[in-house]
């Protein structure tokens, strides 16, 4: 068995080449992870930056184009530079360990998926450095964001956001592809982890959302560019098939915020409950209709545009239908904790406050389908609030809570629970200052996307309150850096399972071999490697197997894998390339009456990097 | 559960060559799926602006006649894709690349007229900036024409590819992707057709 281990090739893996020619999920993943969070960084200090404009009546720190241009980027960053590859981080690390496979199904197309993430997320802000930052909020409404003509930074937004689209829309095919054909002997779909469905659920809502905003950002960027009048009002166009084609994207894009820190939260409550998830078919199946009740709910964020009652009634009640499972899967969540043994390290603190607050948000999001509530709290702070609630309180909640939990997994070492802890509670107490008070706002009238407000409306107070807690949140993540480098050094060694998890990752060393597991490992049950470790007494309490490492993947393995070497894909530069090129051609588009040259080298690199990409073998010496 | 339950819930094992191509396959329906919606948003879109044409022309300009010729040339394209399928399951790459260039050469054909076909609107007055009609025209038929150009282009490279015998199931590019992608390419020009040429007269 060991010789199977050391057939692998091994190339030299370190340096700043073997990173970028990398096709190794897991090595994809933590770029993605490291990505994200310097983006985070950023988008945090911007949304600082707001909240200090914002600490008291007639702020000056920022002029009023300023915070323009820091709110739509704080609202950008955080939507398609922070949360969706956080996302995309988690679910290339876990999905194939989780599945019990080798990779994803296309490696290459992974890297390619990353790197035009990267590139056209600094592209967006290299926008910065040409005259400003697209300042026409991340929703880019037409026509306003088309008659925001005298600078290229709308065209920085729809240019960006065009590929981050085509980067997430290969991820998902990927992601699809690895589910349906990548699975372990015996992972049947339903034996496969609450996260891998939640994956497989937000890969499709993205197939299927992110073209209409693609179609969108095309006709936006026509108009700018091309003299095109799909948004022109007075040529006859209709304002409204912009809202439209943005929230057939936008609403199923908040469930795909969403979903995956559920499947997170899903993942960990069991382990440290130490019950199995209470109602499994029950969590994989609502996450499921709310992905197709997803694609049905958009015009509830366009009650104010003058659809006409019957719209209105219809989106009203879809969005109180959608409510239903999202409290189905609550409710799994409060049984799978009820009568456990409960643990409360990080991971299940964060896990807990992501319940409660995801409670919150969702009960002010159903306020929002009542349609003559929703007049009163359209674009005020209460939206502000409910959205905040549900995708910081939320989403940044649950993959927190993923990052405690999977940190062992990934580099080896424990994080500090003590400085964990005090990480936690600083930030549910920053982000309840923050975020509570905007509700009260939001109903006294104080309406969104304003750069200051006049003294003696009553905001001053709890404008006051809501930046101080945006520091306190500022404050718990210099903890949680303090953690993250004081891991590396001095953090306790992780060992393969140190929290007794249930799904297949925790069979793996920590980190995992690049091949992943030396044997496909047959499964038998859901929570199959739990099983492998904890069989039943007479009145049903889990009792220890002994002997129980690499139990998962023992005799009982298909003998076919078992001799041969393990061909892993070998290292491409291709895809770094070929998106290194769409970018260049993204540049060339902006600046029209230069860029011809760029767009011309952009193609070719593009088509350079995607030709030798197919024609490469994937395997070196295996060109048969 | 028995080792027999076991073995029947089996899915494919990866790592043969036949399993590559599944994956590849499941992988390029997936990405078609995504093209629909692609599709039936400039079509929506177009629906909406159909009779918004302001001052320009509208439908008027349209040539029945002549776009339903360009139309049967794209549909033979997807019976000779078939054929070329066909042949090189047969390991028959002489013929395969016969048929695999007379599909490119069809795609060109219609990419052809289409160009003729803005040409002539243009002239009659029909810009991209005449009305959102203009617009929606240019974007929808166009984006229709970008894709028949990547697919001349990848039918192209894989008949040049078939002559050094390179050309073959493990690859990215291989005949029946290709071929996939191909038919849905004309399939979405039968509804761009109806909807655009035929509900207009």
């Amino acid at each position: 068995m060991t010789a199977v281990a050391q057939s692998v090739d091994h190339d030299p893996k370190t340096g700043l080449w073997s990173w970028i020619t990398t096709v190794d999920h897991k090595r994809i993943g933590l770029l993605y992870a490291v990505t994200a969070f310097a983006f985070f960084l950023i988008a945090g200090i911007e949304a600082l930056l707001i909240r200090a404009q914002l600490a008291g009546p007639d702020g000056t720190v920022l002029s009023a184009e300023a915070y323009n241009q820091l709110f739509t980027m704080h609202g950008l960053t955080m939507v398609f530079l922070v949360v969706m590859p956080i996302a995309s981080a988690f679910i290339n690390y876990l999905l194939p360990l989780m599945l019990g496979a080798r990779d994803v199904a296309f490696p290459r197309l992974n890297a390619f998926s990353y790197w035009l993430f990267l590139f056209a997320g600094l592209m967006i802000y290299s926008s910065f450095l040409f005259g400003g930052a697209p300042d026409g909020a991340w929703v880019g409404y037409s026509p306003l964001a088309g008659q925001l003509t005298e600078t290229v930074r709308m065209d920085f937004w729809a240019v960006g956001l065009q590929l981050l689209g085509v980067a997430s829309i290969a991820s998902s095919v990927n992601f699809i592809a690895t589910v349906f054909t990548m699975r372990a002997p015996g992972m049947t779909m339903l034996r496969m982890p609450v996260f891998v469905w939640m994956a497989l659920v937000i890969a499709f809502l993205l197939l299927f959302s992110l073209p209409a905003v693609g179609i969108g950002l095309f006709q936006l960027f026509l108009d700018r560019n091309f003299g095109a009048v799909f948004y022109e009002a007075a040529a006859g166009a209709d304002p409204l098939l912009w809202q439209h084609l943005f929230w057939i994207f936008g609403h199923p894009e908040v469930y795909v915020l969403v979903l995956p820190a559920m499947g997170i939260v899903s993942e960990i409550l069991p382990v440290f409950s130490r019950k199995p998830l209470f109602g499994y078919e029950f969590v994989v199946f609502s996450g499921a209709a709310i992905g197709f009740i997803g694609f049905g709910v958009w015009s509830h964020h366009m009650f104010t545009s003058g659809m006409g009652p019957v719209a209105e009634a219809g989106f009203a009640v879809s969005t109180m239908i959608i409510a239903v499972p999202t409290g189905v899967k609550i409710f799994n969540w409060i049984g799978t904790t009820w009568g456990g043994r409960l643990r409360m390290a990080t991971p299940m603190l964060f896990s807990l406050g992501f319940i409660a607050q995801f409670v919150i948000g969702g009960l002010s999001g159903v306020t929002h389908a009542i349609v003559p509530t929703d007049y009163q709290q359209h674009d005020t702070y209460y939206v502000v609030a409910h959205f905040h609630y549900v995708l910081f309180g939320g989403a940044i909640f649950g993959y927190v809570a993923g990052v405690y939990y999977w940190f062992p997994k990934w580099t080896g070492r424990m994080l500090d629970e003590r400085l964990g802890k005090i990480h936690f509670w600083l930030m549910v107490l920053g982000f309840n200052l923050t975020f509570a008070p905007m509700h009260i706002l939001g109903l006294n009238g104080m309406p969104r996307r304003t750069y200051r407000y006049p003294e003696g409306l009553g905001y001053e107070f709890w404008n006051g309150m809501a930046t101080i807690g945006a520091f306190i949140i500022a404050l718990s993540f210099v903890f949680f850096i303090i953690n993250l480098v004081r891991a590396r050094r001095h953090g306790g060694v992780a060992g393969d399972d140190p929290w007794d998890g249930r799904t297949l990752e925790w069979a793996t060393p920590s980190p995992p071999p690049e091949h992943n597991f030396d044997e496909v490992p047959l499964v038998r049950s859901l929570d199959d490697f739990w099983h492998t470790k904890y069989a039943e007494d007479e009145e049903g309490r889990a009792v220890r197997v002994p002997a129980v490492t690499g139990a998962a993947t023992d005799a009982d393995t298909e003998a076919g894998d078992d001799h041969e070497a393990i061909h892993m894909p070998s290292p491409s530069y291709y895809p770094a390339l070929a998106s290194l090129g769409l970018v260049v051609f993204g540049y060339g588009m902006i600046y029209l009456n230069w860029g011809w040259i760029a767009v011309g080298v952009g193609a070719i690199v593009a088509l350079w990097g995607l030709f030798g990409w197919s024609l490469e073998p994937v395997t070196k010496g295996d060109d048969h | 559960m028995t080792t027999d339950t076991v073995l029947d819930a089996l899915p494919p094992e990866h790592g043969e060559e036949h399993d590559v191509h599944h994956i590849r396959k499941t992988a390029m329906w997936v990405f078609l799926g995504s093209e629909c919606i692609f599709f039936g948003s400039m079509i929506s879109t177009f629906l909406l602006y159909r009779t918004t044409t302001g001052d320009g022309p509208g439908a008027e300009l349209f040539n029945v006649p002549f776009t339903s010729a360009s139309s049967f040339v794209l549909l033979m394209s997807s019976l000779t894709m078939v054929l070329a399928h066909h042949a090189f399951e047969r390991h028959d790459t002489r013929q395969g690349r016969v048929w695999l260039s007379a599909t490119a050469l069809l795609g060109a054909t219609f990419l052809a007229g289409q160009i003729f076909e803005f040409t002539e609107f243009v002239h009659s007055g029909l810009t991209l900036s005449t009305s959102p009609f203009g617009s929606s025209f240019y974007m929808l038929t166009g984006f229709h024409g970008a894709h028949v150009a990547i697919g001349v282009m990848m039918l192209t490279a894989m008949a040049i590819l078939s002559t050094s015998g390179r050309l073959h199931h493990g690859r990215g590019l291989n005949v029946e992707l290709v071929g996939l992608y191909w038919h849905f390419v004309d399939i979405v020009w039968i509804v761009i057709f109806t909807v655009v040429y035929l509900l207009q007269v």
